[in-house]
């Protein structure tokens, strides 16, 4: 294609105009999906991107575009990183699978790695955390401390990360407390904080004394501040402000290691394309300090459980499990293989309701 | 004291230089802002007005003019026939998404077959979705009176919530592991709105030129035109002419909801390729502020159309490059709205300096 | 299913929270359309409300500080529209637009510095012995003060409008603007005053999001909020006590859906999720009948020459 070729000869004479000047200073681009002070999933990406200024110093020069479009203006970021000489880009967002695949084969030098997708191809990796190993310790809190025995869990939308992090919780509170229901409500929305107050404050009002989120901001966490006895988790950010009230521990998303070993790997001309799926162990995904709110045995018993997840000793998903019809999942010590995991769309037995579609 | 004297005729040159002086006023208070955020103000309006088009990499920025404005202008174009007869269709973001959804919902249906007549199928069926969303404001102001502002708006948030339930239900990719979204069309060949990728033509674009083309000459050449001028202007007269109002409504919502369908069927089937819950990034909306800045003229919106096209683009090319956050682009663009609107009263109007005293 | 967990004292007091940053909003708008403008900058002003009184409200430690500035920010930035729309006689429509677009660029500009932060908290009433009464208690006498303001507003505009001076020449000017320029009242100067009251309660609405709702600031939180309040004004035919009406009904849609999903009923969410809107259609066409509520002057230019 002709288009193909002008880009590749213009990447070319960056690349041997780069040569000069600017021999050692790598670019680095990143593609945001939200603004970087959403205070949650951008915001903790953009914590990776200056991890990864602070690792290298001059040697790096890494640009960032936000709030971009799922779409043909995700490509067109892209390509305009890719054009303007970076060398590795980062597309945080499901919904740029597929421009990531497009602009990647017009950039074949270029290496690409997108956030939580499927499709790799030889420069584009793909990384993804296993953030329901956070929530299987969140649900071994939640259970050991709700004394109504109700969990309230918000939801943005039903798909397999929110259901793996509903279903990780859920047998993980159950199986310290087998009394223990799971409330959860859709919000539908991405992000609409005044939403998540609310759909918090139901729950409460409905009984549940412990909050499960799986939306970003800390509307929820204020709900449980205001209501009193009602407890509750950072989710993406450690959300430390509320650390004297709600909030007992936290789902951290730490990209930072992961963008800096990515980075030094585009240096030393090592890159290759992977697909990563890291959790605890790896430290991509981080567990906020848990307060002296939670019991000293249940602190004990979570970070023994953390410590077993992360060297690997421990599977959240192990039988017997059942799904929620019943019928056999998980046979006795089997664990979940991860094609499973990644298109999760049942519960495990005992959770109640339907989801939707 | 300043006072305000109105024209008889609009000014035909001021018409034409106020677009020119509201970019420069924009450029000039635009790098006052972009020189308090610490950036180098030359640079960035370099950056967002002229590297798109004349840069380095213009080969690459050009076509993609056509990409991001093709949408726009032919919302836009379908607006302003109804907002030149008073007629105010606030709901073209819901037709688009309506569009998108019915017209990529006959092509999945057809999945995996091959066959010419798919495109064209899913052409009509994307018109007809966008319209049929609008005649839901047009029969009701018809047929009750009802306010089509807040109806058409309403719907918006309602086409919002069918497209997550389509993502994850219906028109789900059935390969997709279980991810929203449906499966991509630009995987298959028949339901592929893209003409060329590396030249940004799809017929989106095609019919954008077609939609310019058409309404200036029913504008101007045609009965109906003339009906819809009439009844804006001077909505009596109208009605003495024999302008039949609810017939002029159900064309004017009916028209610009074709073409918001079709501006979200050639997006789906080309540039986004697939139905996802964020879908829609504001076309609808955007189109609104275009058909304005264009005048209401067929020819003014497919200017103003690339201008916004140009602003977004250069926009993000300053970001990444400048690291200028994107509050300090759509600020950039909330200006450039301003002068444009400002400015425009002196093709209205004469500015005068009154000496004497306002008895 | 499990429909006796819904607390219907505690629904009722939650919705009162959650629909009054759309009273405010709407009832500032009111006034402005009974003054035949149409702002459709809502949405902007009371992002800036949002984050002008979070800001102030976090520096000085005092959310009533922070309210009042709220107030102020709203009413500075429809100082912009007042230029377009009364000076320069710009479109209505297109202005407002223009004005949610700036407003929500600058909030973010103005807000960089207060992301993750967490503000002052601000105080419930506490009444000793009517904050305790079984029902009433927490429905009347347990909320913020901005919420028993936001009441207060809209009765004291309702009486304005209706059996002062100053409300009959509002509304002299938002029915036939050439009529009261003929009558001698200052149509331009009154409008200005209504686009700038419409601002400041924006800009009250968006800080109750930011400081009491939420409370946090994140961009963009008001997540469309003030759309909903132009469609409430309509929906309530200009009148002020529909506006309180139709806000607790848009605040209870959202609070009972939210209720029924954590309850277990298995209802479509996204069904659910656009009632609201299709409740205000039929609404809209129920009360299209009544011909004579919208302002004869909404949305079109006045200038004195004529």
């Amino acid at each position: 294609m002709k288009l193909t070729s002008l880009l590749t000869g213009a990447t070319l004479a960056l690349g041997l105009a780069a040569g000069g000047a600017w021999a050692d200073k790598t670019k680095v681009g990143f593609v945001y999906v939200g603004p970087v002070g959403d205070g949650g999933w951008t915001y903790e990406h953009d914590k990776g991107r200056l991890a990864v200024e602070a690792e290298f110093g001059d040697k790096v020069e890494t640009v960032f575009v936000e709030s971009v479009a799922e779409g043909p203006d995700a490509e067109r970021v892209m390509t305009q990183m890719a054009l303007g000489g970076a060398k590795l880009i980062f597309t945080t967002s499901f919904g740029y699978m597929d421009p990531t695949i497009n602009v990647a084969k017009k950039f074949p030098n270029v290496k690409f790695e997108h956030a939580t997708g499927y499709k790799t191809a030889d420069n584009v990796s793909v990384y993804s955390a296993r953030f329901y190993q956070g929530c299987a310790i969140q649900g071994h809190i939640a259970g050991s401390m709700t004394k109504s025995n109700i969990i309230g869990y918000i939801g943005s939308f039903p798909i397999p990360e929110v259901i793996r992090g509903i279903n990780s919780a859920y047998i993980h509170a159950k199986k310290v407390n087998p009394d223990v229901r799971f409330k959860i409500v859709w919000a539908y929305t991405w992000f609409d904080p005044a939403k998540e107050a609310d759909a918090a404050k139901v729950l409460i009002e409905q009984g549940a004394d412990v909050i499960l989120q799986h939306t970003d901001s800390t509307a929820p966490l204020a709900a449980a501040s205001e209501a009193g006895n009602v407890i509750g988790f950072g989710q993406a950010s450690d959300m430390s402000e509320y650390a004297d009230g709600p909030r007992v521990s936290a789902i951290i998303d730490n990209w930072g290691p992961y963008y800096v070993e990515r980075t030094r790997a585009v240096m030393d001309g090592t890159w290759a394309s992977v697909n990563t799926w890291n959790g605890i162990g790896e430290g991509m995904v981080g567990i906020g300090e848990i307060t002296d709110r939670v019991p000293a045995d249940v602190k004990a018993e979570a970070l023994a459980m953390k410590d077993a997840i992360a060297a690997g000793d421990y599977h959240p998903f192990t039988g017997p499990l059942n799904k929620q019809d019943g019928s056999v999942w998980l046979k006795d010590g089997e664990t979940a293989d991860d094609g499973t995991l990644a298109g999760m769309g049942f519960y495990v037995e005992g959770i109640e309701g339907d989801i939707p579609n | 004291m300043i006072v305000l004297e109105k024209r008889p005729q609009p000014s035909r040159a001021w018409s034409l230089a106020t677009p020119l002086v509201a970019v420069l006023a924009t450029m000039v208070f635009g790098g006052l802002l972009f020189a308090v955020l610490g950036k180098n103000p030359v640079e960035a309006i370099r950056i967002i007005f002229y590297d798109p088009l004349f840069g380095e990499f213009a080969f690459y920025y050009r076509p993609q003019l056509l990409v991001k404005g093709a949408p726009l202008v032919l919302i836009a174009i379908g607006l302003s026939l109804g907002f030149k007869a008073g007629i105010w269709n606030i709901g073209a973001e819901g037709q688009y998404i309506i569009g998108a959804i019915t017209g990529a919902g006959v092509g999945l249906a057809f999945y995996p077959l091959e066959a010419w007549y798919i495109f064209p199928l899913m052409v009509i069926g994307g018109a007809l979705g966008g319209w049929a969303w609008a005649m839901i404001p047009a029969l009701l102001k018809v047929r009750f009176g009802t306010n089509e502002i807040l109806v058409s708006l309403m719907l918006v948030y309602v086409a919002e919530q069918l497209l997550a339930s389509m993502s994850l239900g219906l028109l789900k990719n059935p390969d997709g592991f279980g991810f929203p979204g449906s499966r991509n069309l630009n995987d298959y060949a028949s339901a592929n709105s893209w003409i060329s990728q590396d030249a940004g033509m799809h017929w989106g674009v095609v019919a954008a030129m077609i939609a310019v083309i058409f309404s200036y000459i029913l504008l101007n050449r045609h009965m109906l035109g003339f009906h819809i001028r009439l009844t804006g202007e001077a909505p009596r007269a109208a009605k003495f002419a024999g302008v039949n109002p609810g017939r002029l409504i159900l064309f004017c919502l009916g028209a610009s909801g074709a073409l918001a369908g079709l501006a979200g069927l050639f997006e789906v089937a080309g540039p986004t390729g697939q139905i996802s819950i964020d879908f829609n990034v504001g076309y609808g909306f955007t189109a609104i502020i275009v058909a304005f800045l264009g005048r209401l003229h067929p020819v003014g919106i497919l200017l103003a159309g690339a201008l916004m096209a140009l602003t977004y683009i250069g926009g993000e090319i300053a970001q990444s490059q400048m690291g200028l956050p994107a509050a300090a682009i759509q600020v950039f663009q909330g200006m450039l709205l301003f002068f444009l609107l400002a400015f425009d009263i002196l093709t209205n109007y004469r500015v005068r300096l009154n000496t004497r005293k306002v008895a | 299913m499990d429909i006796s967990a819904i607390n219907p004292v505690l629904l009722v007091a939650s919705l009162m929270v959650a629909a009054t940053p759309i009273l405010l909003a709407a009832i500032g708008e009111l006034v402005v359309e009974r003054a035949g403008v149409l702002n459709l900058g809502v949405e902007g002003m009371m992002i800036i409300g949002a984050i002008s009184g979070f800001a102030i409200a976090v520096e000085t430690g005092s959310p009533l500080l922070g309210f009042i500035a709220s107030a102020i920010g709203g009413a500075m930035l429809s100082l912009l529209f007042v230029f377009l729309t009364q000076v320069v006689l710009a479109n209505q429509v297109a202005s407002g637009l223009a004005l949610t677009l700036f407003g929500l660029g600058l909030s973010a500009l103005m807000g960089q510095r207060y992301v993750g932060v967490r503000p002052p908290q601000t105080a419930h009433l506490d009444i000793p012995f009517l904050s305790d009464m079984p029902v009433l208690g927490p429905i009347l006498f347990s909320h913020d003060p901005i919420l028993y303001l936001s009441i207060a507003i809209v009765a004291s505009i309702w009486a304005v409008l209706k059996y002062t001076r100053a409300g009959l020449i509002l509304r002299a000017v938002g029915e036939n603007h050439d009529a009261a320029h003929a009558l001698g009242y200052k149509v331009v100067r009154i409008r200005i005053m209504a686009i700038m009251f419409g601002g400041a309660c924006a800009g009250l609405g968006g800080a109750y999001i930011s400081l009491v709702r939420v409370p946090q600031w994140t961009e963009g939180m008001t997540a469309g909020v003030g759309w909903i309040a132009l469609a409430l004004v309509v929906f309530a035919s200009w009148k002020p006590w529909r506006v309180l009406l139709g806000a607790y009904l848009f605040g209870g849609v959202t609070v009972v859906q939210l209720n029924l999903q954590a309850a277990g009923v298995a209802i479509p969410v996204e069904y659910l999720a656009m009632s609201p809107y299709l409740i205000t259609i039929i609404v809209l066409v129920i009360l299209s009948k009544d011909k004579s509520s919208a302002p004869a002057s909404l949305g079109r230019i006045f200038h004195a020459s004529h």
